[in-house]
């Protein structure tokens, strides 16, 4: 069975936003909506100042609030990949996995149901990568299978610092931040 | 003659002009992933195709999905690109969707107190154009007509208005952006930096950024490569009053007081020569003027840069000596917006200096030779020969612009010296928010006796003409070959994806279409511009039905760094690399740069500075629903500090006023530690004031209407921007 996850090179990512735009057209997010986006985190005083800058999304958590919160079983996690995903058909709109994210990943779409990243899984499941990986202008998004020691995300991560977001809510997120 | 009132800024909006029905917007559109999945592949075809959101024209590939365009990727074929686009790239479908768009050709009407514009036919228009371009040539000759374009576009307007007579024909980005650095390039290494600019990013090993904003300014190949550079452990050295993305990934951020740039530059040359660190057997081999240029040095010592800069003498010489470590793998990188002070050729000229100190010139890591495919230009009949030189440079008062300059232009068409300006064509440059001091540029058109305006939404500059036309976008039409000097010689094609949504038409058919109604048809040999494309491509041994197909054809790479045989010449007067500059001094300007003190702001005013945002390319693209939704309005950034002490805070709206009173539209604070306290800091391109432009009228502020003061340099009349002070007023309190 494969794990998918990211691990993404905040050295190399220059917060130009790529990632969001073609998530955006690559997916028809709807306008005033976004599926991932970038978060600078600014430290220190002017002019000693340290930045990361990072290409944020859902985290398709190894262990995910929003789908043990699901009174529907809308939010799923998907036999490929273990990539977390909703059933926009089943999805009543009650909002429960929007609160129970820690990391505001999700939104309502205006047809009514909830929506997050995918990891593209409809590229993915065409040998293709996640559309924002795909298209960064600075090489520094990558896509692939955890549990393959041989993979490139787990080459990256045994060879390079990298931290997750706000491991403390227990989450287990599965993108991994190269510091 | 002509009053003020007679040409009132007229709206072009939804009010006067129907929007076609048929106009979709992305959202309409949504389907879920595993609806796309599902489409059948038959329905999605890719065409190759070049960008055009700015002037960098990548190599892309557009998917269109059941005959609606989808979206938009790089062309792996492509070497700018490197099959990848940048945000505004990937966001393009935006431009063709863009529910503002103008549709149809637009006469303003005569009885003009009723700011209302007639939809005319093409024949309409081309017949009225024709008409008072004759009236032009017979009452001030064929030279009274000019040009301001912008990008690969302009070019068939430029030979229609070339068989027509004139030689006035400019575009924005010489003197006001990257003539200075040309210039100053020019006098030093006899060679311009060119754009693509041939800076080899991705094998410096040191790489230094003055005000460069690399990764804010978005220019793909440019921001591929300092990923690539930073990646590889480059050291990064950044000289910028903000603390840019870029400067976020530098192993010395200098916090430099804006305007001391040049100050800077001396200091570190001056290091570099007292301890002896420079390339001593390059400057031997290629240097004019060397011991000249060394004695000149001698005052400029970091502890003298020290109270100008704000730089501290011990960090100017350690970053002196990590650019001499790396040598000749240091490129310092000579910028492209560079008119900022007045000042900006010498400055530029400084940074080529520190590079030819350094021996990065013609080096790995350093400057590289570029090539370019060999593409015949199409034979065309001779020209007429103007009858009087070109009008914005009179008796060569810039001895040093080697291109045109739009405010000449803009100049003679005010004053009619040395001789009067009547018509303008203005191309895909919205003229008000691209030069600076727009009261002048009203004036300017207020002279005019035609104004046409080509354009693909209702622009600032629209809403002044006499006739708008309507362009397709990029997406929808063909352009010229591309054919530019890169790493490795190649062709890039423009061509169609999709059906423009109404009646615009691409640039080439209106260029040809003015020229046959000017009685000019013969200057247009060729039947369609894809006839003319297997012209030249035949000419250079390639064959179009194969450029067609793959978007870009590849010549053989050949070497590009002196160590690999490129043989190092400098077309300078010397012969070699200007140290001294005998033609500066001969014109009355100094040999060597010289730094002399900028005026500061005043106690409570800040210096206005502006800067691009990755996800827009000038006052262009903001009505992109794609892009506006990465980014709706921009920021005014102020040191946190200030903020506090103006009782100021992040997201609070306030009103900019320049020292010349100019009140901005309200923008928001965006207080932060990234600036120094001196200055505050604005994306160029919104506070849009064209009610056309329906989503992003009122948007933010211009930094454009703030520069009301520019400093012309006086060796290529470029303008310094960097010139205005402003201070800021919460909106609330406002009476
Ligand atoms: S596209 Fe790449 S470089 Fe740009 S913001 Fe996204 S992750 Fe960063
Ligand atoms: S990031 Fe949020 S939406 Fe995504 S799996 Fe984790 S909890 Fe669920
Ligand atoms: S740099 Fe970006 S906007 Fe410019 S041509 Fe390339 S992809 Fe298009």
């Amino acid at each position: 069975m494969s794990r998918y996850g990211m691990v993404i090179d905040t050295v190399r990512c220059v917060g130009c936003m790529d990632c969001v735009v073609a998530c955006k057209t690559e997916n028809n997010v709807p306008e005033g909506f976004n599926r991932d986006w970038i978060a600078y985190d600014v430290q220190g005083e002017f002019p000693t100042l340290q930045m990361e800058i990072r290409s944020e999304r859902c985290n398709h958590c190894d262990a995910p609030p929003c789908v043990y919160c699901c009174p529907t079983g809308a939010s799923h996690v998907h036999d490929v990949g273990g990539v977390v995903l909703v059933d926009y058909d089943k999805c009543i709109g009650c909002k429960a996995c929007v609160a129970s994210c820690p990391y505001g990943a999700r939104f309502i779409n205006p047809e009514g149901y909830a929506e997050k990243c995918t990891f593209c899984i409809h590229r993915v499941e065409e040998g293709l990568d996640p559309a924002c990986v795909s298209v960064c202008p600075t090489h520094c998004m990558h896509f692939g299978d955890l549990d393959d020691p041989n993979s490139e995300v787990s080459t990256l991560l045994a060879s390079r610092r990298h931290h997750t977001l706000m491991p403390e809510a227990g989450t287990k997120p599965r993108i991994f931040y190269l510091t | 003659m002509s009053s003020f009132t007679r040409r009132k800024f007229l709206k072009i909006s939804a009010a006067t002009v129907t929007v076609a029905s048929g106009a979709a917007v992305l959202s309409k559109h949504s389907v879920t992933p595993a609806q796309a999945a599902k489409r059948p592949a038959t329905g999605v075809q890719r065409i190759p195709t070049t960008c055009d959101i700015c002037f960098w024209k990548c190599g892309a590939i557009a998917s269109v999905r059941d005959g609606v365009l989808w979206k938009i990727e790089g062309n792996p074929d492509d070497p700018l690109s490197r099959g990848r686009l940048c945000p505004r790239g990937t966001g393009g479908v935006g431009a063709h969707f863009d529910p503002d768009r103008l549709r149809r050709p637009l006469i303003r009407r005569s009885d003009r107190g009723r700011d209302a514009w007639h939809e005319v036919s093409w024949d309409e228009a081309f017949a009225y154009i024709a008409k008072k371009m004759h009236a032009i040539k017979a009452a001030h000759g064929p030279e009274a007509v000019a040009l301001f374009s912008h990008g690969i576009g302009g070019n068939f307007l430029k030979h229609t208005l070339k068989a027509f007579g004139t030689p006035n024909m400019a575009a924005p980005s010489f003197a006001q952006c990257r003539g200075p650095r040309d210039t100053g390039f020019r006098l030093t290494f006899g060679e311009d930096i060119g754009s693509p600019e041939r800076t080899d990013i991705k094998n410096a090993q040191c790489l230094v950024l003055i005000g460069s904003h690399l990764g804010e300014n978005m220019h793909n190949s440019q921001v591929q490569e300092f990923a690539d550079a930073v990646g590889n452990g480059a050291t990064v050295i950044v000289a910028d009053p903000r603390f840019s993305i870029a400067a976020g990934k530098a192993k010395h951020y200098l916090p430099i007081k804006p305007g001391t740039d040049l100050a800077l530059l001396l200091a570190w040359m001056h290091v570099l020569v007292q301890e002896g660190l420079y390339d001593k057997e390059y400057v031997a081999k290629h240097g004019f003027g060397f011991e000249q240029f060394a004695a000149r040095l001698a005052t400029f010592t970091p502890e003298w840069a020290y109270p100008e800069t704000g730089i501290a003498p011990d960090v100017i010489r350690a970053t002196a000596r990590e650019m001499a470590r790396h040598k000749p793998a240091t490129l310092v990188h000579p910028g492209r917006h560079a008119t900022w002070y007045g000042d900006d050729a010498q400055r530029s000229r400084a940074i080529a200096l520190l590079n030819a100190l350094l021996g990065s010139w013609g080096s790995k890591g350093g400057f590289y030779t570029p090539a370019s495919m060999d593409v015949p230009a199409y034979p065309y009949p001779a020209y007429p020969k103007p009858a009087r030189p070109k009008v914005d440079n009179p008796d060569h008062r810039y001895p040093f612009a080697h291109e045109t300059i739009t405010t000449g232009i803009r100049e003679a068409t005010i004053t009619g010296k040395p001789y009067p300006v009547k018509g303008w064509f203005v191309y895909a440059t919205n003229l008000l928010q691209a030069l600076p001091n727009e009261q002048e540029t009203i004036k300017a058109i207020q002279n005019l006796d035609l104004l046409v305006v080509i354009d693909v939404v209702p622009s600032e500059i629209a809403g002044w003409a006499d006739v708008v036309l309507p362009e397709s976008v990029y997406l929808e039409r063909h352009d010229d070959l591309n054919v530019e000097l890169f790493r490795e010689p190649f062709v890039a094609l423009r061509q169609p994806v999709v059906e423009p949504p109404g009646e615009q038409k691409p640039n080439w058919w209106m260029a040809k279409r003015l020229a046959e109604t000017l009685g000019l048809g013969h200057f247009y040999p060729w039947k369609d511009i894809e006839e003319y494309f297997a012209h030249r491509l035949t000419a250079a041994g390639l064959r179009y039905e194969e450029l067609k197909a793959k978007g870009i054809l590849r010549g053989a790479a050949a070497p590009i760094y002196a160590a690999d045989g490129v043989p190092l010449t400098f077309e300078t007067p010397s012969g070699k690399i200007e140290f001294y500059s005998p033609q500066l001094e001969q014109a009355g300007f100094d040999p060597v740069p010289v730094y002399r003190k900028h005026e500061e702001p005043p106690p409570g005013a800040f210096r206005l500075l502006f800067g691009r945002s990755p996800v827009h390319t000038f006052s262009r693209t903001q009505t992109n629903r794609v892009l506006a939704d990465m980014m709706d309005e921009n920021e005014i950034w102020v040191n946190a500090d200030v903020a506090r002490r103006l009782e100021l805070k992040s997201g609070e709206y306030v009103r900019l006023r320049n020292q010349d009173n100019v009140l901005s539209n309200r923008i928001k604070v965006k207080a932060t530690q990234r600036i120094r306290p001196d200055c505050v800091y604005m994306v160029h391109g919104f506070g849009h004031t064209a009610k056309g432009l329906r989503h992003t009228y009122l948007k933010g502020a211009s930094d454009s209407q703030l520069v009301t003061r520019y400093a012309t340099d006086p060796l290529m009349g470029g303008t310094g921007m960097n010139v205005n002070f402003v201070t800021l007023e919460p909106e609330a309190t406002r009476v």
